[in-house]
């Protein structure tokens, strides 16, 4: 139980330190590969043309945040599956 | 942590291709003698692929006022090696790249070497050198995954540093520039990653102790010592 506790704890820091800065700064928490892409920008002088667009874009932030949920979920099931078929088999029937 | 879709130029993005190439062929030609060998594994085998779906889906907000996501690649380079991460990370990557439009294809070798080899080269390293030393367990794992984790966004920030240089300063300017998104957004997750990671080896020692002796992650003695500590 112990290491539990601690990653309870962590957890917990984690949370703590987002409430604190959502509502000190106006931060936008939005993607950091985004701001990455203002820094080129910035250094390139704004002269940057992408070399390549995505072949496909979610048509809408709803579509993309279900492929992130599908992928987690994906995940999720594989990990859930594993450790309780194992739990499972060490119970005696 | 993806570099975007065509925000490498030529000649970075065929560079990197060049690079992670033929990890990832070395990566399938394991992955097929560990099937052809260890069929037993393979259940394992798609937990650490699971686990890094997961952890790169997880798109959390951090100190800096941004979001990034942790990478999961720690779980697979210490139980598999960083050659059979390399190809759980390059499926990881496809399908954000297809289906999400993060990251891309002229950056996926980019993207593969800073997730899918550099981070898992440092955990497997950070794991082996520290269980060599005789630290424990636990301690050894949460260093190497969160390690890991900080690394692949180190080694981002120098892509795009070596792909952008600053007029005045150069690619260390850049560098600079590239690592307080990326590197500092990501301490406090790599620190989450490290955690949770622990608990998956502590989980799988409980259910399944002896796939761990057998990849050589452990031996006979460290784990009866591990068993010993936690009853």
């Amino acid at each position: 139980m112990k290491l539990e506790i601690i990653v309870a704890v962590i957890i917990l820091i984690f949370t703590a330190q987002f409430l604190y800065i959502s509502s000190t700064t106006d931060a936008e928490f939005g993607g950091a590969d985004g701001e990455a892409e203002g820094v080129i920008e910035e250094l390139t002088g704004g002269t940057y043309e992408p070399i390549a667009d995505p072949i496909w874009e979610p048509p809408s932030g709803e579509i993309e945040s279900l492929l992130f949920s599908l992928q987690a979920a994906i995940g999720a099931l594989v990990i859930g599956y594993y450790f309780g078929y194992y739990r499972g088999k060490k119970q005696p029937a | 942590m993806h570099i975007m879709e065509g925000f490498l130029p030529s000649p970075w993005w065929w560079i990197w291709i060049f690079i992670s190439l033929p990890v990832i062929i070395y990566g399938i030609y394991k992955l097929n003698v560990l099937i052809k060998n260890k069929r037993d594994l393979l259940p394992l085998l798609a937990v650490a692929g699971a686990y890094i779906f997961i952890l790169s889906s997880l798109k959390l907000p951090s100190v800096t006022g941004s979001c990034s996501h942790p990478t999961g690649t720690g779980l697979a380079a210490i139980l598999f090696g960083p050659a059979i991460s390399a190809v759980l990370g390059l499926i990881v990557l496809l399908y954000q790249a297809l289906f999400l439009a993060h990251g891309g294809l002229t950056t996926l070798g980019a993207n593969v070497f800073s997730m899918g080899i550099a981070g898992p080269v440092i955990a497997f390293v950070i794991y082996k050198a520290c269980t060599k030393a005789g630290l424990n367990f636990y301690i050894a794992v949460f260093l190497a995954c969160s390690l890991a984790d900080l690394a692949t966004y180190v080694v981002t920030s120098i892509e795009l540093a070596l792909a952008f240089p600053a007029q005045t300063g150069g690619v260390l300017t850049s560098f600079k520039a590239f690592a307080t998104i990326f590197a500092v957004t990501q301490v406090p997750l790599a620190i989450i990653e490290g955690a949770i990671t622990v608990l998956i080896f502590k989980y799988v020692i409980q259910v399944k102790s002896d796939v761990l002796v057998k990849l050589d992650v452990l031996s006979e003695a460290g784990l009866r010592k591990i068993k010993e500590l936690t009853t």
